[in-house]
């Protein structure tokens, strides 16, 4: 039986473990915000935060997710919008959208340690997240708008 | 033509505005379709009009508005509804959008081919208009006095000289009552007192997508639904021979497996068949699948590898070819003693690849099928799902959810189809999910091109006779297997459409079948033909060593329309009248392009260099100038791009912003990295590993997008920026490096 705590809720899971915590979120939670692009930790659409750093949640088993705490686009707010979010909206960044809760989730996560990146940094953060619309220079602007709004 | 009809009382809107509420429904007979015969597209019945468009008003104020074309990142669900909000002098923060179920009464939906805005400016400006003077009217009558005397201020109507104002929810019941204002009778807001157009609005879905909550295709639920993976014979038309499915049932979470019949005649937007894991989730699906044994059946494509067709494609791309376009004499002009210059250009199959992989979900029930889908063309999807089950796409009820990125991949529903097939074989709702790998391995591929390019040029460099010839395996090969020749519509991206002034000019189209599943792709065949005719200008204008520039405007000529006469010329569906090829607006933009990067006045270090590059497809005129920065390793670093746009009045500026900046990203992946290939009929490339696609740091750093002030018609915005990019890329590089890019990707080439 794995236990965890999903954006502030307890959760258990005794399913097969080698299940990615992918497919808990998204079948078993119905927590959709979290996106299926590659299932092989190639594009990033479905980065999530584990005990407060970004993971590919399609190649994170549930055996590796007993007692921690995940965080998903849904709860990176907590009630109101994170700074990235509002960032994102301000400039916006999204085009179909369907990997921004990736790139949002990395850029969070990006920002916890490196409070004012440089382009080299946000180039080495964030190029594991894809957008195949191509929205990298404002999320780029972006990470920045929201950086400032953090300091 | 537009027919605008009040139908408050006949319950169009049921469900979505209550009993009472003010509807109009606007009838339109759209005067083009983009693309002829494919299968899905909207047959439109010429002796009637469908209503397409509606509008709806609240008694609380609440303006509905029916947003009939499919969401994928492009803002067509919220920039056509604007223009209706501005007529309609509406607060856009009450406008409520709904978006459309596949219905024909709509017209095409088919969200393809840059064409949203174009097509329904019109009739949507309209709408709105003949909804206001309604509303006007409603509060003169209140009022008793003339409706000259009212006017509309931001969902309110005002009469000056009393002051009085009444609120558009107040006005709703009554103007429901009157009856409609002929078109010639409306009267349309100044430019000057537009509120949105030409301003924009972010995308309506904007806040649910920065918190996780729109629901794209791979979000829908139904009740009760399980989850199918499905493996699909590896070459098409192949078939599965024997499967065992043992193992694959052993899997916890697996309840059955069910066999997919392979498609009958030409592919069209049919399912390609296989053998499917039912499952009680995603994951189960994906692993009863993999323990799968299943022996094929390939068939004759098996005998397909796309190396062997490149060289088959280049010898024919040397040979002479069926004439498409032919003025002068070019054989004089070659034989005339001048200078030959001839090159060859390549551009391989590629992928879609859109971040969403497909999926669908779709439940049979007596009879009828109830369908979720991310698709851009729900009438595709009853019309591809009612064939796959056997019933009347009447009886097919399509639900559009967000893209999660179309490119064209989502024109084609054969996923759709999947999920009903199934639906109907298990007895309850199903979600077909594909995995990238099938995203990939099946999609319906940009075709494979081979251009070739002759010209002779006088003392000066200048060309005096010029011949182009493409080969590539047809679109409408899905149609008919052995169609072998380009339609008109990809010979108009930038073959035939050809815009220069050369006394002697040729255009010509080889033969080639498919072997693979073609389909059209962001921007279609002018991404081959863009690439060999700006790169070939590029290679003359050093030849000749005169400035790029100034060779290309040399070669554009004079402004003037260029003169389609005696050629087919399809025009995007665009009568030419009303959008014909205009050099002036092409010149103007290369022109300004050159201006903005500061063409000819920078100097660059080794390994540095700046591309040029014009084009107009989608009724748009794009230049791109390109900086690009070759290190030592090969590494292609794009500091800075600029693009200049002309696409006539532009509703949503920021966003066709976005679109621009968006184009340049996925030109560099084509540019960099794209390359499908196939050996025994089966496609080589899986995942983002071995189909690399454009990351940030291979992006463009700056790209600066320069709109042109027009008040020419809406033309297209989704795909006019792909095809002059990657020229100006690989022009770029040869200014860099000294090594001329003739085949893509650059990937495959040594640099240094």
């Amino acid at each position: 039986m794995v236990k965890l705590k999903v954006n502030g809720k307890d959760h258990s899971f005794d399913g097969d473990p080698t299940m990615p915590l992918l497919w808990f979120l998204r079948d078993e939670l119905a927590l959709t915000g979290t996106k299926f692009g590659c299932g092989m930790s190639l594009c990033g659409a479905c980065t999530v935060h584990k005990d407060g750093v970004a993971v590919r949640s399609c190649v994170t088993p549930m055996s590796a997710v007993d007692g921690v705490e995940i965080t998903t686009v849904e709860g990176l707010g907590g009630n109101g919008l994170h700074a990235v979010q509002k960032a994102w909206m301000q400039l916006n960044v999204p085009q179909c959208g369907y990997c921004q809760s990736g790139q949002m989730m990395q850029a969070a996560s990006l920002l916890k340690t490196k409070k004012n990146p440089t382009d080299d940094d946000i180039d080495a953060a964030m190029s594991g997240n894809i957008c195949r619309c191509g929205t990298y220079q404002r999320i780029r602007a972006a990470v920045k708008a929201a950086a400032r709004e953090m300091a | 033509m537009t027919t605008i009809q009040n139908v408050s009382r006949r319950g169009f809107l049921k469900g979505v505005v209550t009993t009472g509420a003010f509807v109009l429904s606007v009838r339109y007979l759209p005067e083009s379709l983009h693309a002829e015969g494919l299968p899905g597209n909207a047959k439109i019945d010429h002796s009637t009009f469908h209503p397409n468009i509606f509008v709806g008003i609240e008694s609380d104020g609440t303006v509905h508005i029916i947003a009939h074309r499919s969401e994928m990142g492009t803002t067509s669900r919220t920039s056509v509804p604007l223009i209706l909000a501005d007529e309609l002098e509406a607060d856009w923060k009450r406008v409520r959008l709904e978006q459309a179920l596949g219905d024909e009464r709509y017209g095409s939906q088919n969200t393809d081919g840059s064409h949203s805005i174009r097509e329904f400016f019109e009739p949507m400006r309209q709408a709105g208009a003949t909804a206001r003077l309604m509303l006007t009217q409603a509060a003169a009558n209140q009022w008793k006095v003339s409706p000259d005397e009212c006017k509309a201020e931001l969902h309110t109507i005002v009469h000056a000289a009393t002051g009085q104002r009444l609120g558009y929810g107040e006005l709703a019941a009554a103007a429901a009552k009157l009856p409609v204002p002929k078109v010639e009778d409306l009267k349309f807001k100044p430019k000057s007192a537009w509120r949105y157009i030409g301003k924009g609005s972010a995308s309506y879905d904007l806040p649910q997508v920065v918190t996780g909550k729109a629901v794209y295709g791979m979000d829908a639920r139904m009740d009760g639904m399980v989850y199918a993976s499905i493996e699909r014979p590896p070459v098409v038309g192949g078939k599965v021979k024997s499967f065992d499915d043992k193992e694959a049932l052993k899997v916890a979470g697996v309840k059955q497996t069910v066999s997919v019949e392979p498609f009958e005649g030409p592919w069209g937007f049919q399912p390609l068949g296989g053998v499917a894991v039912i499952a009680n989730n995603t994951w189960a699906a994906f692993q009863g699948r993999k323990k799968l044994q299943v022996e094929w059946e390939n068939g004759p494509n098996a005998s397909y590898n796309s190396d062997q067709y490149k060289k088959e494609l280049q010898e024919k791309s040397r040979a002479s070819a069926k004439v498409v376009r032919n003025q002068g004499d070019v054989d004089a002009g070659f034989s005339g003693g001048g200078k030959i210059i001839e090159a060859d250009y390549y551009v391989p199959h590629l992928a879609h690849a859109a971040m969403e992989p497909l999926v669908a979900v779709a439940d049979f029930r007596n009879g009828k099928v109830t369908a979720w889908a991310p698709t851009q063309n729900p009438q595709a999807v009853q019309e591809t799902v009612a064939k796959a089950v056997g019933i009347t796409k009447d009886d097919v009820m399509c639900h559009v959810t967000l893209l999660g990125g179309g490119f064209g991949r989502k024109s084609k529903p054969d996923y759709v189809a999947e999920a009903a097939i199934l639906s109907k074989k298990v007895g309850r709702p199903v979600k077909v999910v594909w995995t990238r790998e099938d995203d990939i391995r099946f999609d319906f591929y940009h075709s494979v091109a081979a251009v070739y390019m002759k010209s002779a040029v006088d003392a000066a460099g200048k060309p005096t006779a010029w011949l182009q010839r493409t080969v590539f395996p047809p679109i409408l090969s899905m149609n008919n297997p052995k169609e072998d020749h380009a339609a008109d519509f990809e010979l108009g991206m930038g073959m035939t459409d050809v815009p220069f002034d050369i006394p002697n000019l040729r255009v010509e189209n080889g033969a080639a079948n498919a072997h693979i599943r073609i389909g059209w792709l962001r921007s279609v065949s002018n991404i081959y033909h863009a690439f060999a005719v700006q790169t070939f200008a590029d290679e003359l204008a050093h030849a000749a060593k005169r400035d790029p520039v100034d060779f290309m405007l040399e070669l554009i000529g004079p402004a003037r329309v260029v003169d389609m006469a005696g050629v087919a010329n399809p025009n995007y569906g665009g009568k030419y009248d009303q959008y014909p090829n205009d050099t002036g607006r092409l010149r103007n933009v290369l022109q300004i392009a050159a201006e903005k990067s500061g063409w000819g006045k920078k100097k660059f270090a080794k390994g540095s260099g700046m591309g040029i590059a014009v084009h107009r497809s989608f009724l748009t005129y794009v230049a791109n100038v390109v900086e690009v920065q070759v290190s030592d390793d090969g590494t292609i670093r794009i500091p800075r791009v600029e693009t200049v746009v002309d696409a006539g009045l532009i509703t949503n500026p920021e966003t066709a912003r976005s679109q621009f900046e968006g184009a340049a990203v996925f030109g560099t992946s084509i540019a960099l990295s794209g390359s499908i290939t196939a050996t025994g009929g089966a496609v080589d490339q899986s995942n983002f590993n071995n189909y690399p696609v454009a990351r940030m740091k291979e992006a463009p750093l700056h790209t600066n997008v320069h709109l042109v002030e027009s008040d020419a018609p809406p033309a297209g915005i989704g795909e006019p920026g792909v095809p002059p990019f990657i020229p100006a890329l690989c022009n770029a590089i040869f200014a860099a490096t000294g090594k001329r890019v003739r085949e893509l990707p650059l990937s495959k080439m040594k640099l240094v």
